[in-house]
């Protein structure tokens, strides 16, 4: 079974990242979600981003 | 006068949630001008551009909070903070004092278990964050715009490889196990599959399946360049291969804009060998093409919807070109309108949230009126020199970046489209206003209660100069979306909106109106 | 790989972390158990820092440890010659010591011995003097001098004769204790303070000196919720010092203030102190003072934070948000949200309302930066003025700097650029 249908038989719980009113509204409908508190890495800093990914 | 700001370091808080008090805050009578935001280089510029851009806010980075005002002397700015603090307190859901991780490596270890990860953040990192989640084995929904096509292309391509969804950048409509994602609607379970790459024409799909007593199974979304010569229709493909070997799946719609023909003939190729019907609906695309291949082809989003369910009931499915009531009862309505205009009104104005649904309207416009300037039209020559002022006639997707930058889409906010409103009521050369009104998750709570006011304003308008201005709009909504449809519709009624039960009728009566005009 | 040298680095430094054995072994004096102190330096807390730079506090506790020592008669003369050049101002822990608040260690002032046994090395601390006006708030009137003579002449020596007939006294299990008794070791400590007294009593009692000399000094502590910090400290910078200088090792094992910058070092990149201006703590205030009044962010005190108690262990304090803000919600959600920026989870330190899981421990340099969490600190707040006190209390955070500026010379020092 690909992992598609696999998804469709199971029960949806879902991460989400970004938009708090995505989280709310999956809430409202009492389905399983974890919200992100989601930053870019580093603040943005594109420089000790590219440090980070070395380390 | 006095300009006040205030600074909370290492304070995240995502930007519709800011825009959202910014606007709350205005409404204070003491103060002038606010911007409410994160330290990023752009909400530094939108202070500067406001007169807002104190040393203690150009000091800020992107993780610091901040508010500028201007306001007049009498203004607390302890009040004011308050306010804020209690606005953004307000936002987080009751009893929800949960820990949120801040990084999807963490979210896993609180929730082992997930299966799909909803992705909502700015464009620029998006690649890298979902690039770890398909790494994680989770199937993706990206509504992020603002990503590169490349990226996108490697993102799918991943997917692919890993067999997971990878639903987007763009894609804004998704419904999984029966669970509405970001802007989607609550429909009825059924055994109907739809694939999208057009979420405001997925809404649409979706909603009349369920007014047409059908109803879904799944609705996948690709995002609004999945069918491109570059992106090679991968999402499309992969999520038709899941509704054919889904068992709850019965019947397939496919929706999009039309795609590249190469695309389209490696679809319909796919297609061909599918047993179980498949409804093709390339907006506006050579429907002798679809035909061909075996598949159903439509003439409009609502005959998507209505072949769809005949072919689910095992009916055949029939050409739905006209209106639900009686034609002649359609033609008494716009023969009432048009006695009241002035002279002087000979034009429509389409104000639209949904931009598929702008799409429609231009589609069927157009073969009548030639002429149909727009933010996206049809045809370079009729694109529009300022963007904020309508000519002639005109058809605005007000969720286009243009009407977006600093501000939340039109769907979650209406105030843009209410100043609009306002604009075309007192232009006396506008006969008719086409809107939509789309409902469901992600939209407002009462879309319809915030125009109302801006219609009754333009129509009165209209009235004391002799004239009368006719307001046309088809509510994109369900019995199950959170908002609630009875109250919306009468809402609009009461305020002289002609209700049309779809997009596809609603511009169609407006083509009746124009059509007798001339 | 890179990568896997770091991650073997920082998982045998918070092993030697949580290997530490910190004893109480006994009581001495400054210039004589201090390495490389004399009467003419003046240790205080924080990274290094100049006189003209100090904040109120600190030169006030200065100026009081020159006017104690009898190197100056008032504040005339002691800022005279703290500005004369002659003396010295070192960080504590230059000198293997730490301090709280302003941190002032002068030469006759009793000092904590504190024992690291599993590798010998050894932390100073001198005694906290109580609340309100005191040296460590900068105060330097006669009544603190007198009382830091009564500590020098009576206190000290009733607690060495103590410790003389105790022994040795095992810090590390008395602070696993308390913190399942609601201290987490930095701004709550009266779960410390009542077991150190009941530990030490039974031998107080049989030292040679006056029954009422016997109670004051018991009335002394009891009276002092603190006393304890001034025990704690010490025995995680002596669990935290053994991690210097261990190559490719990205985790912290120093944070410090000095009233004008926090300071934090690193165990891969030697002893280097990485600063930036320290932050003014926004908190919960005494009736009678605002933020206005706040002097920023001072002290020693913060190393617990950095060993995996204080507000990390704010799960385990829950009753601290009356003091600091907050829901009780909020405590246990910081801690949870320092797990996300630290190596592992504390062998002795446990948290009954999180399944007794270790506190988060092991500050990690990338893992601040990539998601912008900052270390949570419970603090005191000292008023801006020297000898006002303290004011209130609260959280913060250090500076993002220190961090950023740690990460780039990290990847320097291991050759990225």
């Amino acid at each position: 079974m690909s992992k598609i249908n696999e998804l469709f038989d199971s029960e949806l719980k879902v991460i989400n990242l970004g938009l708090e009113s995505f989280s709310d509204d999956l809430k409202l409908q009492k389905k399983a979600v974890v919200h992100v508190e989601w930053r870019p890495v580093a603040g943005g800093n594109k420089k000790l981003s590219s440090i980070l990914n070395q380390l | 006068m006095g300009l006040k700001s205030y600074v909370k370091k290492n304070a995240y808080y995502d930007s519709v949630v800011l825009m959202q008090v910014t606007k709350e805050l205005k409404k204070s009578e003491d103060i002038n001008e606010v911007i409410v935001g994160m330290g990023t280089a752009l909400n530094k510029e939108l202070a500067g551009n406001l007169g807002l851009l104190t040393d203690e806010v150009k000091a800020t980075t992107q993780n610091d909070f901040f508010v500028s005002l201007d306001g007049e002397d009498t203004v607390d700015m302890d009040e004011v903070l308050n306010k804020i603090t209690e606005l953004l307190n307000k936002k987080k859901t009751s009893g929800d004092e949960d820990y949120r991780p801040a990084t999807l490596k963490s979210a896993l270890k609180v929730m082992p278990e997930a299966n799909l990860a909803l992705f909502s953040i700015p464009g620029e990192y998006a690649y890298e964050e979902v690039k770890k989640a398909l790494d994680e084995n989770l199937h993706v929904m990206l509504f992020s715009d603002n990503v590169t096509m490349d990226e996108e292309k490697k993102l799918k391509d991943y997917a692919k490889e890993k067999g997971l969804l990878m639903m987007g950048p763009d894609c804004g409509t998704a419904i999984i196990n029966h669970t509405p994602l970001a802007f989607a609607n609550v429909i009825k379970p059924g055994n109907i599959g739809i694939v999208g790459a057009a979420g405001t024409g997925t809404q649409e799909v979706s909603v009349l399946i369920d007014k047409f007593g059908g109803g879904t199974s799944q609705v996948i979304g690709t995002g609004g360049r999945d069918l491109k010569e570059q992106i090679g229709g991968t999402m499309m493909l992969m999520g038709f291969e899941a509704l054919e070997a889904d068992d709850e799946t019965e019947v397939i719609v496919l929706i999009s804009k039309p795609p590249h023909e190469s695309i389209a003939k490696k679809i319909l190729e796919r297609v061909k060998e599918c047993k179980k019907p498949v409804v093709v609906d390339f907006i506006g695309g050579d429907t002798e093409m679809i035909k061909s291949y075996g598949a159903h082809a439509c003439i409009s989003l609502e005959d998507a919807a209505q072949k769809a369910v005949a072919l689910a009931k095992g009916n055949t499915p029939e050409d739905f070109t006209g209106f639900s009531m009686d034609e002649g009862a359609v033609d008494e309505m716009v023969e009432k309108e048009v006695q009241k205009y002035r002279n002087t009104q000979k034009y429509v104005r389409g104000l639209y949230t949904g931009g598929t649904l702008a799409d429609e309207a231009m589609m069927v416009l157009t073969e009548s009126l030639k002429a149909v300037y727009s933010n996206k039209p049809k045809s370079p020559e009729f694109k529009l020199e300022d963007v904020f002022k309508s000519r002639e006639n005109t058809i605005i997707d007000l969720g286009e970046d243009e009407f977006t930058l600093g501000k939340p889409h039109p769907m979650i906010d209406p105030s843009a489209r209410v100043e609009r409103m306002k604009q075309e009521g007192s232009d006396e050369n506008v006969a008719v206003v086409l809107m939509d009104m789309v409902l469901g998750y992600g939209s407002h709570e009462d879309p319809a209660g915030e125009m109302i006011e801006s219609v009754k304003e333009a129509k009165d308008s209209m009235a004391s100069k002799g004239g009368h201005l006719t307001v046309v709009a088809s509510v994109c909504g369900t019995e199950g979306d959170p908002q609630d449809l009875k109250a919306t519709e009468q809402k609009l009624k009461d305020a002289g909106v002609i209700l049309m039960p779809s997009n596809a009728q609603a511009v169609k009566f407006v083509d009746k109106i124009m059509k007798r005009i001339s | 790989m890179l990568k896997e040298k770091i991650e073997q680095a920082n998982k045998e430094a918070i092993e030697k972390l949580f290997k530490a054995q910190p004893t109480l072994i006994g009581l001495g004096t400054a210039e004589q158990d201090i390495p490389n102190m004399n009467k003419k330096t003046i240790l205080h807390a924080g990274p290094p820092v100049k006189w003209e730079k100090m904040s109120g506090p600190l030169k006030g506790a200065i100026m009081g440890g020159l006017i104690y020592e009898g190197l100056a008669k008032d504040e005339e003369e002691a800022i005279k010659l703290a500005e004369s050049g002659e003396i010295t101002f070192d960080s504590c822990h230059h000198h293997s010591a730490v301090g709280p608040m302003a941190g002032v260690v002068t030469a006759s002032m009793p000092v904590w011995i504190v024992e690291n046994t599993t590798f010998g090395n050894k932390a100073y601390c001198t005694l906290n003097e109580g609340l309100g006006k005191v040296l460590r708030y900068g105060a330097y009137s006669e009544e603190v001098i007198e009382r830091l003579n009564w500590i020098e002449k009576t206190l000290a020596p009733v607690l060495k004769a103590t410790l003389a007939l105790s022994g040795p006294i095992d810090l590390q299990t008395m602070i696993a204790q308390v913190i399942q008794m609601g201290d987490e070791g930095h701004n709550r400590n009266k779960a410390g303070t009542s077991l150190m007294i009941r530990e030490l009593a039974p031998y107080l009692v049989q030292t040679s000196f006056d029954s009422q000399v016997k109670s004051d000094v018991l009335t002394f502590m009891h009276g002092n919720d603190h006393f304890f910090l001034n025990l704690t400290m010490p025995a995680f910078k002596s669990s935290l010092d053994p991690l210097e200088n261990t190559p490719y090792c990205t985790l912290v094992y120093t944070m410090a203030r000095n009233g004008t910058e926090f300071g934090i070092r690193v165990a891969g990149i030697g002893n280097r102190w990485f600063t930036a201006p320290a932050e003014v703590i926004d908190g919960l205030f005494f009736p009678g003072f605002t933020k206005e009044d706040a002097n920023p962010d001072i002290g020693d005190s913060v190393i617990c934070e950095t060993a995996g108690a204080g507000g990390f262990a704010m799960a385990a304090a829950i009753p601290i948000v009356q003091f600091v803000g907050g829901t009780p919600q909020d405590a246990i959600n910081f801690t949870k949200s320092m797990y996300e920026i630290t190596q592992g989870e504390n062998a002795s330190f446990k948290v009954p309302v999180l399944d007794f899981k270790g506190t988060p421990t092991g500050i990690d340099i990338r893992k601040v930066v990539e998601t912008g969490i900052l270390p949570v600190i419970n603090t005191g707040i000292a008023h801006k003025d020297a000898g006002v006190g303290q004011v209130g209390a609260g959280l913060v955070r250090p500076p993002m700097k220190c961090f950023e500026e740690a990460l780039e010379a990290f990847a320097e020092s291991v050759g990225i650029s």
